[in-house]
């Protein structure tokens, strides 16, 4: 099925995802009572702070991560996907680590998990770091930089 | 035994929702977060999937007395706006769109195009080991 006015948008699979990724917060947050946000079971479980869970279960959510795209891989036959540069992933990937430290979580914790607990933190951190995330790749398109 | 079980559950399932729902294509992140462009609005309809559900699993917890597998909820409870708050959140916006990957989709390419998605995960630690790095000199 695609969205009128949107050919490449992928809405059905999209919906399917997003359940998947509510099931697994809901698993984790019914199960343990804890919250799912990746940046923080990504740190604890590296031995950075984060989640209170215990480490061994930080590690089995973070190793759960690539077994669950694994899964969707082999079931669909391959994932179409495009990376940046090294040096751009480098760069990225420092922005998205100090940040989310300092912010307390992620697209997960924030935009998942406290958005529907309608938290005002989770919330002011979601419409931030979306803003952020329109305007960098604004900037990037209106200067012509091309990293995919 | 009963947390590493839960974990790595919840941990597949998550990984295979964003898989599924294209989180792990940078190409897509980016074409939702270009707005003024070629908007793609699929991932609007992965969020809104995880948070439907997760509105339903708010529900339930009040009707819980203790989570299933552990034996008390760990849950934020902090409301307060710091500059601290938004300031990383603005940052890791900056970084998320940089390069169209979050700290999920980031972990779970790692099957995906291990090379890329291991450079951007090692980046993303060693971010998170300057805020320790800091805040250890700092306290």
């Amino acid at each position: 099925m695609s969205l009128p006015g949107f050919p490449e948008a992928a809405p059905l699979a999209g919906l399917a995802g997003g359940v998947l990724i509510g099931l697994a917060a809901a698993v984790m947050l019914l199960g343990l009572g804890r919250i799912a946000g990746v940046s923080g079971l990504a740190a604890k479980a590296v031995g950075l702070g984060g989640s209170g869970i215990a480490r061994s279960g930080a590690w089995m959510f973070v190793v759960g991560l690539p077994l669950g795209a694994l899964i969707v891989m082999l079931a669909s036959g391959g994932i179409e996907a495009s990376f940046a540069s090294p040096v751009t992933l480098a760069i990225a990937g420092l922005a998205v680590g100090i940040g989310t430290r300092l912010g307390s979580g992620c697209t997960s914790g924030h935009g998942v998990c406290g958005v529907s607990r309608l938290s005002g933190r989770s919330i002011v951190a979601t419409l931030t770091f979306m803003a952020t995330g329109i305007v960098t790749v604004a900037i990037m398109n209106a200067l012509g930089l091309e990293v995919l | 035994m009963r947390t590493a079980l839960t974990s790595i559950v919840s941990g597949v399932l998550f990984g295979a929702g964003l898989a599924l729902g294209g989180m792990t294509d940078p190409a897509r992140v980016r074409g939702f977060l270009d707005i003024f462009g070629d908007w793609d609005p699929t991932l609007a309809f992965v969020m809104g999937g995880a948070v439907i559900v997760m509105a339903i699993a708010w529900r339930i917890v009040p009707r819980l007395p203790e989570p299933v597998f552990a034996g008390e909820f760990h849950l934020p409870t902090k409301s307060d706006l710091t500059p601290r708050l938004i300031g990383g959140a603005a940052l890791f916006g900056i970084g998320w769109g940089i390069a169209g990957l979050c700290p999920g989709p980031g972990i779970a390419a790692l099957v995906i195009e291990p090379a890329a998605a291991a450079i951007f995960v090692v980046a993303m630690l060693t971010g998170m080991a300057v805020v320790r790095l800091f805040e250890g000199a700092a306290s």
